[in-house]
């Protein structure tokens, strides 16, 4: 179609007038290349463009686009410019546009220069900082209501929030472990294998599972399933303008909607870690007795004898403290969204990424803190 | 002139599953019509809407755009009159993490064949037709509510649509920007010739821009009165409707 309306726009020049006639149809017109084409055909000594109409049939968008740009040429330039031979709802239609009746009054999306940037950014950290250390403080306080029973907590809430990560995790917690118990085995099984020593995966399992893998896996499977989760339904309600709505209510929005899935994940955790533990064990004791022909009942006492009290224990406290930073994490990114759908998806995936960072780093500190104790 | 018919629903019925919001319904929108679509709240506006543009299916019946079956004509006919109509949600729903600009230069993108600055151009002119001129790089986040209808509606202008769709328009703006937006309406209908089908149950915009109407009644779930608005308001057929006409005045 462009091709049959390309020669319908014609340029001529009168000495200081310049004319642009329109002798037919213009529909899909390439107007940027026409503009940028008018642009240098026009000499300095011009004063007046004048659209004339020799035949003026059918436009669309594009025509108006050509107007519009013309128009504007003319005003920047200083030149007269008469469009009154246009079909008046053309020339309704530019009045239109050039009717400004806003101006924006501060730059949109507009990028800072770097050393501006560096500056902002190191600002925003800091502020990052304080923010986290005061989100950290009211959750303490919102905690000290709690056991004061001052709380507005719904309980109801907190049930919703129990029910969610606890029965319903259970399923994809057991068959993870399960899987990872069956992976520690197998790959502890052909390093044993080679000194006839295979029985001791049992103890291999059953160390490496209660001791850590058990929580850690339960942690990056929280923190993917539920901490992400609590980061999106604050976000989206957020950008509905409902934390705002508890806000302006007076409602603390730590005691309605971070404490009770803080106490939730509390309650969780440790269970799930346990739960997790011993999926692991069967999970090993799988390869153990029917890929290694292990004697069942032996498999089971190397098992338990490995078994100790103290690395259990410190197993289910990181659970416990896994439970602190993920639903503080996904809270806090939830809580922190901005006020659009992408915001959304970005504190989602931030609840993720920040809670299993903290997490590793608590796992080193706790362990840094064990070896100190001599557990 | 003679007056082309834009839209046709025969026999329409409008519902969910078997919740029929609305027995065989049978109107006319006129090409060159703002065409208004009025009744309380519940009673199935914006599914109608929803099935004029497509969104859903009619539970019976048909509607018919510019001389195309909808529900029989085959996907390419059907995808080339959905190019040729532009929808205003009521909240805008314009792409967060795109500017202004690159909201409307995506359907030019898809379904045009212009150069690229050709079509960054065509964004700007239609920015400025909704006053927005300058905005282009601004992110819809950081304009208003009412400024958030105009890009969207920018929007749905950036293909010349044959016909636009408004779900309540007036909803959320205060009455000088829904009345800025009335007369954008009216302005663009008479410009371009587009047809123009708009959702309200706001008496202000409905006397001032509709030169056609439907109302839609919930509980005979019948369209329970056709035509010109203000002709209704002068005799209005039955008590419903001119309760709903007059809403207004009682409070004053
Ligand atoms: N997706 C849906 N499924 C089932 N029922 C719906 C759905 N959307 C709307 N409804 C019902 O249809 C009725 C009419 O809704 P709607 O068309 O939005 O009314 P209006 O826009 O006139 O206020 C309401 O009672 C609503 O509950
Ligand atoms: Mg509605």
């Amino acid at each position: 179609m462009r091709k049959e309306t390309e020669n319908n726009l014609v340029l001529q020049t009168f000495d200081n007038e310049f004319n642009i006639v329109v002798a037919g149809p213009i529909l899909n017109y390439d107007s940027a290349a026409f503009l940028q084409n008018l642009q240098k055909e026009l000499s300095t000594n011009i004063t007046k463009i004048n659209f004339v109409a020799d035949g003026i049939g059918q436009w669309d968008s594009s025509f108006l686009a050509v107007m519009y740009g013309v128009v504007g040429l003319a005003q920047s330039r200083g030149i007269e410019c008469d469009i009154s031979a246009m079909p008046q709802n053309v020339r309704d239609l530019v009045g239109l546009a050039y009717a400004v009746d806003r101006k924006p009054t501060h730059g949109g999306g507009k990028k800072l220069p770097f050393l501006e940037k560096l500056g902002k950014n190191t600002l925003d950290i800091l502020q990052k900082t304080s923010d986290v250390m005061d989100f950290l403080g009211k959750i303490g306080s919102a905690v000290g209501r709690f056991f004061t029973f001052r709380s507005i907590m719904r309980r109801i809430d907190f049930c919703a929030a129990l029910e969610d990560c606890g029965p319903k995790s259970i399923g994809i917690v057991s068959l993870i472990s399960f899987l990872v118990g069956l992976i520690l085995a197998f790959v502890g099984a052909i390093q044993l294998q080679t000194f006839g020593a295979q029985i001791y995966v049992a103890s291999l399992v059953t160390i490496g599972m209660c001791r850590i893998m058990g929580a850690i896996m339960v942690g990056i499977i929280m923190a993917g399933r539920t901490g992400s989760s609590y980061a999106a339904t604050i976000g989206t309600m957020q950008v509905n303008e409902e934390l705002d709505a508890l806000q302006t209510m007076g409602l603390s929005k730590i005691d309605f909607l971070v404490l009770p899935r803080l106490l939730a994940l509390l309650i969780a955790m440790p269970i799930l870690t346990i739960l997790a533990d011993f999926m692991g064990m069967i999970g090993g004791a799988f390869v153990g007795v029917f890929m290694m022909d292990l004697p069942y009942q032996e498999y089971w006492k190397y098992a338990f004898n490995a078994f100790n009290l103290e690395n259990f224990l410190v197993g289910v406290f990181h659970g416990f403290c896994f439970g602190i930073i993920i639903a503080v994490c996904g809270c806090y990114s939830g809580l922190n969204c901005g006020r659009d759908a992408d915001s959304v998806g970005v504190a989602t995936t931030q609840s993720v990424v920040r809670a299993i960072v903290w997490m590793i780093v608590a796992t080193g500190i706790i362990t840094v803190i064990c070896m100190e104790l001599g557990i | 002139m003679k007056n082309e018919i834009a839209i046709e629903a025969k026999n329409l019925s409008v519902g969910y599953g078997d919740y029929v919001l609305l027995h065989d319904a049978d109107y006319q929108v006129n090409k060159g019509d703002i065409f208004i679509i009025m009744g309380g709240s519940g009673c199935g506006k914006s599914s109608m809407l929803r099935v004029l543009t497509g969104l859903i299916e009619p539970l019976k019946g048909t509607v018919i755009i510019n001389g195309v079956d909808m529900v029989t004509a085959k996907r390419e006919e059907v995808q080339r009159i959905r190019e040729k109509s532009g929808i205003l949600y009521q909240s805008g729903a314009l792409f967060s993490s795109m500017t202004l600009a690159e909201n409307i230069m995506l359907p030019l993108q898809q379904y045009s064949d212009y150069s690229p600055q050709t079509i960054r151009e065509l964004a700007e002119l239609k920015l400025a037709l909704v006053g927005l001129k300058g905005f282009g790089d601004f992110y819809p986040s950081e304009i208003s509510g009412g400024m958030k209808k105009r890009a969207g509606l920018a929007r749905a202008l950036a293909l010349d649509p044959d016909i636009v769709y408004f779900d309540e328009p007036s909803a959320g703006l205060d009455p000088i920007s829904s009345h800025n937006l009335d007369d954008l309406i009216i302005e663009i209908n008479r410009s371009l010739g587009t047809t123009i089908v708009v959702v309200t149950h706001e008496l202000a915009s409905i006397f001032a821009i509709g030169t056609n109407s439907i109302f839609l009644d919930a509980n005979t779930k019948t369209i329970m009165a056709k035509g010109n608005p203000r002709e209704l308001l002068k005799n209005p057929p039955n008590k419903e409707v001119s309760e709903f006409l007059t809403r207004g005045e009682k409070k004053k």
